[in-house]
């Protein structure tokens, strides 16, 4: 095993997921598979090689610093799942069923 | 309409001559839509109302006999944002989402007057190679309906493969436009990493990312990417360098071209039927006066773990935004804002995004991230050395595009690794930002065999001129599959 149950669960409170015991399994399987599968890099001698991380040409592109009017603010609302009085609307940020 | 027996140039010819109006060609390709697609299963959205409105002005103001593309019919991968048009990447996520600008290539295409007739179906935000993750429904083989379409560009390459349209946008971070179009026996073309605007692309894994063209043949996949290349100040990505015409240089003339084989691409996970449909294409580009010989691109084998840590870091990273707060989809009966995010992200990605989401997140993890991420990028680095030193000699790279034909649906979709290995032909040429296209050179079994050219950065040209070449040479893109009992 290459990675755990309780380091999935780890990974996950990360990645703001989480799963159910059973998908934690399977989802466990799968990443240990996978992680197998990428530790094969290891056998790859990268001493002094240096990472790549883009590949274009490009470097700091920079632009006028000229004001451009903004995108309309109702239009930018359109999307918002929740909202109330132009503001867009969430839970407490404090849970509600604890004792405060 | 019967797009099968018709290329761009023959239609815009009869547009032009006003054989056919831009309102009734429109028409018709909205009715062989609504009859092929209940067994195709391509679209998730129709844009009748505004296609037949831009027809009509098309009409009325007349079609530029210097435009081949104006009033032609165009379908639009689901990951690209349509202004007002439903846009969800086949995702729970933004089952509901209306995007209120264009992406960049959508005003290219309204420039060059093609008309968006909908978007096509693909795998949730682009990951996968079968199109069976996409939340809404399963697209079918245009060859046999019991095969996936691939993916993940799955809906373009079935769409046009089916007759339903001659072009499609798609998107290719590790194979995604050209396995879907080998599996469907039709042209897809990845350009090189900077050609076209990644803007408005919904970003799956940003330094791979390539939106390219979805064709019929070689020639017309050319004229679209005309169309969609070039410098835009909203992608610093993209390339400023200049762009030529694609289409020039199509003659057939090969003499002299230097193509190389490499001997990794015909290793064990390569079925008989494709190699030696390859081979055949081969010797066929040798009858042309190509010179071939076999050379070694030794970290290939390196390329998917290398794209699944890169790929799904980035993916991890770009997907943070989905959080239920300002756009998407946003869980009901939450206690608090942390609540939110978790639940809302666990209920609107599917399982193959959050796999993808969680290795990344493991890989640029505290005490992982030296050797899992910098390893994979370093390794990077030697796939992209092995690239340049062949193209150091020749013009070219051949070999298949997927190392099999299109498989059943159902069959790999609970077997991450592999499917993960399908993309073993593709993948390198992303990791390296090169341009690579798909194209018909077989059939197995009546399922169509995709063979892969690969050029340096930024010679798409040399491409298609062999492309073209091969085409003439071969008859293989005029073979049509069986649609409702017709072809």
């Amino acid at each position: 095993m290459a990675i755990s149950a309780n380091e999935v669960k780890h990974v996950a409170s990360l990645a703001k997921l989480e799963f159910s015991d059973a998908k934690l399994q399977k989802f466990t399987g799968q990443m240990d598979q996978i992680i197998n599968m990428v530790q094969q890099l290891s056998e790859v001698d990268t001493t002094d090689v240096p990472v790549t991380t883009t590949v274009t040409d490009a470097f700091n592109v920079m632009r006028e610093d000229i004001a451009v009017k903004g995108t309309d603010r109702e239009l930018l609302m359109e999307n918002v799942p929740e909202r109330k009085d132009g503001f867009i609307k969430v839970p407490a940020i404090i849970d509600e069923s604890e004792e405060g | 309409m019967d797009y099968f027996t018709t290329d761009l140039t023959s239609l815009h010819e009869k547009l032009v001559n006003k054989d056919l109006s831009v309102e009734e060609l429109t028409k018709e390709t909205f009715k062989t839509i609504k009859d092929r697609d209940q067994q195709i299963a391509a679209f998730l959205a129709l844009n009748e109302e505004a296609a037949l409105k831009q027809a009509k002005e098309l009409d009325q103001n007349g079609i530029d006999p210097a435009n081949v593309l104006a009033g032609i019919p165009i379908a639009i991968k689901d990951n690209i944002v349509t202004k007002g048009l439903r846009t969800t990447a086949a995702s729970k996520m933004l089952e509901n989402f209306d995007p209120i600008y264009d992406a960049t290539v959508m005003e290219k295409l309204a420039a060059a007057q093609m008309i968006n007739v909908g978007k096509v179906n693909m795998d949730e935000f682009a990951m996968g190679g079968s199109t069976e993750s996409s939340a809404f429904k399963v697209t079918k083989n245009a060859w046999d309906q019991t095969k996936v379409p691939g993916g993940s560009s799955g809906g373009s390459a079935a769409a046009v493969a089916s007759g339903q349209v001659l072009a499609a946008l798609g998107s290719d971070t590790g194979g995604s436009i050209r396995q879907p179009a080998a599996y469907n026996g039709i042209v897809g073309v990845k350009p090189t990493y900077g050609r076209v605007s990644r803007y408005g692309l919904i970003a799956f894994a940003s330094s791979l990312d390539q939106i390219g063209p979805l064709t019929r043949t070689v020639k017309d996949n050319a004229y679209v990417l005309n169309a969609i290349s070039g410098h835009d100040s909203r992608d610093f990505t993209s390339s400023d360098r200049e762009v030529p015409d694609f289409t020039q240089g199509l003659d057939g003339d090969i003499k002299g071209m230097k193509i190389a084989v490499p001997k990794e691409y015909f290793g064990e996970g390569v079925a008989k039927d494709v190699k030696e449909a390859i081979k055949k294409a081969i010797k066929t580009f040798e009858s042309l006066g190509a010179t071939v010989d076999e050379v070694s691109l030794p970290h290939s084998k390196y390329g998917v773990p290398v794209y699944y840590i890169i790929a799904s870091s980035e993916a991890s990273s770009n997907l943070q935004r989905f959080d239920g707060i300002r756009y998407g989809f946003r869980a009901q009966d939450v206690k608090n804002l942390e609540d939110v995010y978790v639940r809302s992200r666990s209920e609107g990605f599917g399982d193959e995004v959050k796999r993808r989401i969680m290795l990344g997140t493991f890989s640029l993890s505290a005490g992982t991230y030296d050797a899992f991420f910098k390893k994979a990028a370093q390794v990077r680095t030697l796939i992209c050395q092995d690239f340049a030193q062949v193209f150091s000699d020749y013009d070219l790279i051949l070999g298949p595009t997927a190392p099999t034909t299109a498989y059943g649906i159902g069959d790999e979709i609970n077997d991450p690794i592999t499917m993960y290995m399908n993309d073993i032909l593709t993948i390198p040429v992303n990791l390296a930002g090169l341009p690579g296209m798909s194209l018909p050179a077989g059939f197995s079994n009546g399922l169509p065999i995709g063979m892969q050219l690969i050029a340096p950065q930024f010679r798409e040209d040399t491409m298609y001129k062999a492309g073209y070449a091969f085409e003439q040479a071969t008859d293989f893109h005029k073979q049509v599959p069986t649609i409702g009992g017709q072809n």
